[in-house]
């Protein structure tokens, strides 16, 4: 039995073919709509895109050609109460995984506890010995996170991954919400959305929050952007654009007088909160990677003499790690006293032999992931791979187990696209884009829904043809 | 605002300038090849080619001045790095580098006249849909000059986007000029010889300028005028002394907005000085020719001047 014919919790019809309670009110709205609607405003969307540029750049394409993320026009819809349940969770686990940061930047409490073992981050690249014994301004680690939940039943919302490296997609969320606003006018006056708009908002608010002691009332903020040829350029620009802070690259930035500065047209003008989104290895060539041309030489120690804040923090990204994320249960009870309320997806530590052992004499059932990987590269769909393909993944497996983790084959729910003919159930997962500062955590209400455009693919990935929906909270 | 945002928006209007004023050069000189012998259109294409600093570029590439090879190198070729839908790709790289300084509106405006210029100019331009084309290329330059002046702050980004429009458009009506001019030399002596009309035509249509100077002069047409209306006239939006006082003005606010001058005050003072205090037959007694490579050089010190004193690129 493969992945696609095994029963799967829709968003949208229960199992009787009834509509459910979040969808009540848009298929009200549908069923008035006259023939061929649907496939005239998705040309309209499509063009739409196209000229305001919303694209994507696709990894090893050989001509960076920008591409478009398809859109799908059918949202997807989360009723008030569900949301509310969720977001209990989210707060919570982003608590946690501030808390678990700066522990394993200082005490490490939790290893001694014995809770986690201490080679996780010992041997992790992730981890950065310069981030030890020092506090980021406000104690913030995480300062946008995003995280990635799928949904398996009415009531079952699990976290597949946490993104607390530099999560991408918070734009996408945004234009959707404006398309389908341009788009269907009459439908957001009969079905009342959460809004989604006053997102850059927060996000400044909440980078100002977290500006370095010292700093005016109005912190300098700054966009760090790789440049135009990074697949996210277009988010970078949108969110300096709407949060009114310049977006610089690294050659704009330099260490003046004990400050990261900018170089303006008037000289150089010192930057407070940074909101960089390159990774920690092309942050700083004298601390990182020396062939960096992406970051800042000497950002560093202006970082730890307390000059500049950095958002996400140096060294966040070990909470990516998907051994590490296997442990998440167990991180947030220690940090927050509380049960998880947001369980995680069975994951087996191919570290672990007789883990290891399972997982090869079930690779056919079972998601086997690189514990560093993302994107959706290098990882095995054993229901929808080949004898040979699963036959090559196994000796990589076998030659270095500790590199891979494994989890079943989820029946991820499914929320249908438009299709040429008709609606038609598709997979998606979810992810609420979520801010952390001083003043608390901050969660948007709805995020970023990825649909595998293939019928019965679990692939979400925008980087391998997954295509994105408009996510809504209703106000009930 | 950055140095290199500020690099980013002077370059994407010189180079939708330059895009523009290259499309009408083709266009004048399309014109006049249609109504000429074989070989008058052979000089007229060279003439195009010279203009644009591409003759012996293009002259490695064929060993004839076809009209339909001519407007292929010009607009499309791989072989020509300089052909106009790069210089429109690159004006879309600018304005996407600079996408925080710029509005959705000048964003659009030149994102879809791109994108349109792009599948025009994705197979061969036959002569059946060349003026096509070019129209296309001169209305992005204008959907986004236009965009620009309705939906813009009066800033220093806006600053930039004139002192490179205009900078641009200085440098391109005396190039335009000056190979003209110099083509024409031979057959030329100063005041009142009867002219080929129809190559002076040809220049007044490269700069847009052939009605205007109709309405001005009734349709009297010597070299004088001529030179006289596209150097010094301060209503044609084209003139050199047009350009420069665009310039100055925009130099003027960025001093307000900075609190003080820079450098390229003092170049612009001066160049302003040179231009002002000549008549049209100071000109000619010092040579066009002569007169038109020192401004051109003076337009790039100046163009110089503005990338270091405002921090482009160091």
């Amino acid at each position: 039995m493969t992945a696609s014919e095994k029963q799967h919790f829709d968003e949208m019809h229960a199992p009787d073919g009834s509509v459910r309670e979040a969808y009540r009110g848009y298929q009200d709205w549908l069923s008035g709509q006259e023939d061929g609607m649907m496939r005239r405003k998705t040309l309209e969307a499509e063009s739409f895109f196209r000229k305001t540029g919303i694209t994507f750049n696709v990894y090893g394409e050989d001509d960076a050609e920008e591409r478009l993320i398809p859109f799908d026009m059918v949202p997807r819809i989360i009723t008030g109460g569900e949301w509310r349940r969720l977001s209990k969770g989210i707060d919570q686990r982003v608590r946690a995984l501030n808390a678990f940061m700066h522990d394993l930047y200082h005490r490490q409490e939790i290893i001694r506890s014995g809770r986690l073992p201490e080679r996780l981050f010992r041997n992790n690249s992730a981890w950065l010995p310069q981030m030890v014994g020092f506090t980021p301004p406000g104690g913030v680690y995480t300062h946008i996170t995003g995280i990635d939940l799928v949904r398996t039943g009415p009531d079952e919302f699990m976290v597949l991954e946490d993104n607390a490296r530099t999560p991408s997609g918070v734009s996408y969320m945004l234009e959707n919400r404006e398309t389908m606003m341009a788009m269907f006018p009459e439908l957001f006056s009969k079905v009342k959305v959460l809004p989604v708009s006053d997102y850059p908002r927060r996000l400044a608010k909440s980078l100002a929050a977290c500006a370095p002691e010292g700093a005016s009332d109005k912190p300098t903020i700054a966009v760090l952007t790789p440049g135009i040829y990074n697949s996210a350029y277009y988010e970078h620009a949108f969110l300096a654009d709407q949060m009114g802070a310049e977006l610089v690259e690294g050659s704009d930035l330099r260490v003046v007088d004990g400050k990261v500065q900018m170089r303006t047209t008037v000289g150089f003008k010192p930057v407070d909160v940074l909101y960089r989104r390159v990774d920690d290895d092309f942050l700083d060539p004298l601390t990182f990677n020396s062939e960096s041309m992406l970051g800042v030489p000497g950002i560093m120690d202006v970082y730890r003499a307390g000059g500049i804040t950095i958002a996400n923090a140096p060294g966040t990204g070990i909470s990516d790690d998907k051994a590490i994320y296997s442990f998440m249960p167990d991180i947030v009870e220690f940090y927050t006293g509380e049960k998880a309320l947001l369980p995680n997806v069975d994951t087996w530590r191919c570290a672990d032999p007789d883990s290891l052992k399972y997982v090869l004499d079930n690779l056919a059932e079972l998601v086997v992931k690189e514990v560093h990987g993302s994107g959706g590269y290098g990882m095995l769909i054993g229901p929808t791979s080949s004898k040979k393909e699963i036959k090559e993944f196994r000796a990589k497996l076998e030659a270095d187990p500790g590199n891979y983790i494994a989890q079943p084959t989820l029946s991820l729910s499914t929320c249908p696209i438009f299709t040429k003919k008709g609606l038609a159930p598709r997979h998606v997962d979810l992810r609420p884009f979520v801010l952390c500062s001083p003043d608390g955590v901050d969660i948007t209400p709805g995020g970023l829904t990825r649909v595998a455009l293939k019928k019965g693919s679990l692939v979400v990935n925008s980087s391998q043809g997954g295509g994105t929906k408009d996510s809504w909270v209703l106000d009930d | 605002m950055l140095g290199r945002t500020a690099s980013g928006i002077f370059w994407m209007y010189r180079y939708l300038e330059r895009a523009e004023n290259t499309a009408r050069l083709l266009e004048a000189g399309h014109r006049m090849t249609m109504t000429r012998s074989e070989d008058m259109a052979v000089q007229e294409w060279r003439s195009v080619l010279t203009t644009l600093g591409l003759r012996s570029a293009y002259e490695t590439h064929y060993d004839d001045y076809a009209g339909a090879h001519v407007c292929d190198f010009v607009l499309r070729s791989k072989d020509n790095p300089e052909n106009v839908l790069s210089m429109l790709e690159r004006a879309r790289t600018n304005a996407r580098v600079s996408r925080t300084s710029i509005t959705a509106e000048v964003w659009e405006a030149i994102n879809e006249g791109w994108m349109a210029l792009r599948d025009l100019l994705a197979k061969p331009v036959r002569e059946s849909n060349l003026n096509l084309a070019l129209g296309a290329v001169r209305r992005e330059s204008t959907l986004t000059r236009g965009a620009t002046h309705g939906s813009m702050l009066r800033n220093e980004t806006y600053s930039f986007a004139r002192l490179g429009t205009f900078l641009e458009r200085a440098d391109n009506t005396a190039r335009i000029l000056d190979v003209k001019y110099y083509l024409l030399l031979p057959s030329l002596s100063y005041v009142g010889t009867p002219l080929d009309t129809g190559q002076w035509d040809t220049v007044l249509r490269s700069l847009s300028a052939e009605r205007a100077y109709r309405w001005l002069n009734s349709g009297r047409m010597d070299a004088r005028s001529i030179a006289d209306f596209l150097i010094f006239d301060d209503r044609f939006p084209r003139s050199l002394l047009f350009s420069y006082s665009v310039m100055r003005e925009n130099l003027a606010e960025l001093a307000q907005l900075h609190g003080g001058e820079a450098e390229v005050h003092e170049l612009m003072r001066a160049a302003d000085m040179r231009l002002n205090d000549k008549s049209v037959e100071d000109v000619f007694d010092q040579g066009l020719h002569e007169f038109l490579i020192e401004f051109i050089a003076g337009n790039q010190s100046i163009a110089n001047a503005i990338a270091s004193d405002y921090r482009f690129n160091s």
